[in-house]
């Protein structure tokens, strides 16, 4: 019954209510920070309270660590465009997320919570999962150069060399840079090497919304070695998924809003960072590159920051983003970008749970976001959650699925397509 | 009643995991059968299945630390686990017996709950829902030290919102909270 009225109670109306409430009541003065002196971090803003009918019938996110069978996937749920089909390539990897391909056609798959990195290998179409590492501390990141895999855990990243020779016995790790937080909120992260050979190390916000100590909130890269760290971009609040646009070769991330200020705002964003170093790109003070945070934002201006070129959707966490560099699909897609979106926790009607194409115009810009691949929201709940996005070398995609602990194929075939 | 940990853990593993569901004596000897009378054992009462099974999941993976479980989980199978999920879901929630609780901390503790929404989660009761514990009843110096190793981030959860919500708590809310919550009625 309870459950039913207030389902019924999350109407325009209330969510409006809450929209207008939450901003009107929540500006708060920016506590003073004294040079030298650690950042203050603060309370969240006191609303919306648990009070809120809305509030309540949020149905918060939980999903089973454990992977579901092969012959329990939810495969006759998921939608394609036409021409467009998707196969299982992998299961049974729980709670698998980030992918990489390794030079030898291994896929490897890191988790979060799992704790495990497991590889993909693929042998005449024949695949096998193994798991590589266990045991280790949110290994979310993986990342694969020069026959040497990058794994990435909270507060510390390691490698395995030659990993592709070794699957079966993989080499002890060698830590090559622990210089980092500790914090579990945002701190699991995901890596990748770029085109300059350096690897790319975010670092979460410790919270929802809050003044970042000068560790936090960011991007850093360095050499392969640990070594010659630099900030490359400030003000991120929790990238997920990155890549270099093959075109301009400039690093375009994902980065998820915060929580709690409406359903509908603010978006998650796509960046692009054009000069390292020297941009900020909002954190806490102005999200979506006109939203000045309702705590944090009084006094500040949203033109001082860095903007975003796309806007993902509100809550709908946006994580892994490659750009699409085969030529298998539509010439359409060449040079876009699909986008994994987890699906939102902070909605009560949840969105997200599918992967987006992204177009982008000649100005950079984001011109179009178009629903790719659909069907995990079903009745108001995620039944799969996507993660992350890989091309591989014959120009198919491959999704994880955290939720499922499987990976899936997607193919195209023109012969299928409607005319 | 501290349960000698090598005998506990004989109970436990002896016996296969039947179709009728596994045997969860050797549990209950430790965690009460829904009510815990240990100090540091969570009672397990009322507790969503898909939160026994996940949190089983992580103390064989040793993603959470905790002497026996690591060690009593360590052989389970991934059916292993739901299965014990599924029994512990049916022992009946704790229930608060003793005297009334002070109002002034009960008021406390309220405000903190409002504030930080946490019944959006575990729901209006803090009864728990799938992935979500039940805290209502739960024993009060185990609420202490859930809340704050999830704000040292000692602990993590399978998903890092609890460690978003305890790194904004103050010892002294934890303390209220712990309370009220452990003597909701
Ligand atoms: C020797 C005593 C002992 C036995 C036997 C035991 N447990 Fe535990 N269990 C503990 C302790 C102590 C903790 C608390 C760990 C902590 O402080 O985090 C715990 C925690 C748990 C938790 C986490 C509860 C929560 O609220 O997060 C679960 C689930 C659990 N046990 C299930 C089981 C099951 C299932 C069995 C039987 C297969 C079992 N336990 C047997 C001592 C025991
Ligand atoms: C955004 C959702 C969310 C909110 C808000 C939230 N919780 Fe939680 N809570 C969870 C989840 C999910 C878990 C299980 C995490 C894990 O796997 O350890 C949890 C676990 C807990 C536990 C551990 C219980 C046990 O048996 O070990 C306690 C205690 C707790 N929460 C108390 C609170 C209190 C008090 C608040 C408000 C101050 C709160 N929670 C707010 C989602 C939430």
């Amino acid at each position: 019954m309870r459950q039913n009225s207030l389902k019924q109670a999350c109407s325009m109306t209330t969510a409006l209510a809450l929209i207008l409430m939450a901003g009107a009541v929540c500006a708060k003065p920016v506590p003073a920070q004294k040079p030298g002196e650690p950042p203050v971090v603060t309370n969240n803003v006191d609303r919306p309270e648990t009070s809120d009918e809305a509030v309540l019938a949020l149905k918060s996110m939980t999903m089973p660590i454990t992977a579901t069978p092969l012959d329990k996937l939810p495969l006759d749920k998921f939608h394609l465009p036409d021409g467009f089909k998707l196969e299982v390539y992998a299961s049974g990897l729980a709670n698998g997320r980030s992918l990489q391909l390794g030079d030898k056609g291994t896929l490897f798959v890191g988790s979060r919570i799992a704790g495990r990195v497991y590889a993909v290998t693929n042998q005449d179409g024949k695949r096998a999962v193994k798991i590589i590492a266990k045991g280790l501390h949110r290994p979310n990141g993986v990342a694969f150069h020069d026959g040497t895999l990058y794994v990435a855990e909270i507060s510390k990243i390691s490698k395995y060399p030659d990993i592709e020779a070794h699957l079966d016995q993989p080499p002890a790790p060698v830590t090559i840079y622990d210089d980092l937080p500790k914090d579990e909120a945002h701190g699991w992260k995901f890596i990748k090497v770029g085109p300059d050979n350096k690897l790319y190390v975010p670092i979460g916000a410790p919270g929802n919304n809050l003044i970042p100590p000068e560790t936090h909130a960011q991007i850093r890269r360095m050499d392969l070695d640990g070594k010659n760290v630099e900030i490359v971009a400030r003000g991120v609040r929790n990238t997920v998924g990155f890549d270099w646009n093959p075109a301009t070769k400039l690093l375009t991330f994902t980065d998820n809003g915060r929580d709690w200020v409406s359903e509908e705002l603010p978006n998650d964003e796509l960046n692009v960072l054009t000069k390292p170093g020297q941009e900020h790109f909002g954190y806490p003070f102005c999200h979506q590159g006109n939203l000045p945070d309702p705590e944090y934002g009084w006094g500040k201006s949203c033109a001082d920051y860095t903007a975003p070129v796309g806007l993902l959707g509100a809550h709908t966490a946006a994580l892994g983003m490659r750009f699409y560099t085969g030529t298998q699909f539509p010439a359409q897609y060449q040079g876009g970008i699909f986008i994994a979106q987890h699906g939102s926790w902070n909605k009560t009607q949840k969105t997200g749970g599918q992967v987006v194409f992204a177009k982008l115009g000649s100005d950079g810009k984001v011109t179009s976001v178009e629903p790719f691949l659909t069907g995990f929201l079903e009745n108001n709940e995620l039944i799969g959650r996507p993660v992350d996005v890989q091309v591989t070398p014959d120009g198919a995609l491959l999704v994880s699925d955290d939720l499922n602990g499987a990976i899936y194929r997607i193919s195209y075939d023109a012969k299928h397509a409607a005319k | 009643m501290r349960i000698p940990l090598a005998l506990a853990v004989a109970t436990v593993l002896t016996g296969p995991v039947l179709a009728a569901g596994p045997s969860i004596e050797g549990c209950t000897a430790c965690h009460g059968a829904g009510t815990s009378q240990t100090e540091g054992i969570p009672s397990l009462g009322g507790m969503p299945a898909l939160y026994v099974t996940n949190q089983l999941f992580m103390f064989r993976e040793g993603q959470r630390k905790a002497d026996p479980m690591n060690s009593l989980a360590e052989p389970m199978s991934d059916e292993d686990l739901q299965a014990y999920g599924a029994a512990i879901a049916t022992l009946p929630a704790p229930t608060y017996q003793g005297p009334a609780a002070d109002a002034e901390r009960v008021a406390r503790a309220n405000a903190a709950i409002a504030k930080h929404r946490c019944a959006s989660c575990h729901g209006a009761q803090l009864g728990g829902d799938k992935g979500v514990p039940r805290i209502r009843g739960q024993r009060e110096e185990y609420l202490v030290t859930a809340l704050t190793t999830y704000k040292t981030s000692e602990r993590a959860g399978f998903d890092p919102q609890m460690n978003e919500v305890a790194g904004e708590l103050s010892p002294n809310e934890i303390a209220d909270l712990a309370y009220a919550i452990a003597r909701k009625p």
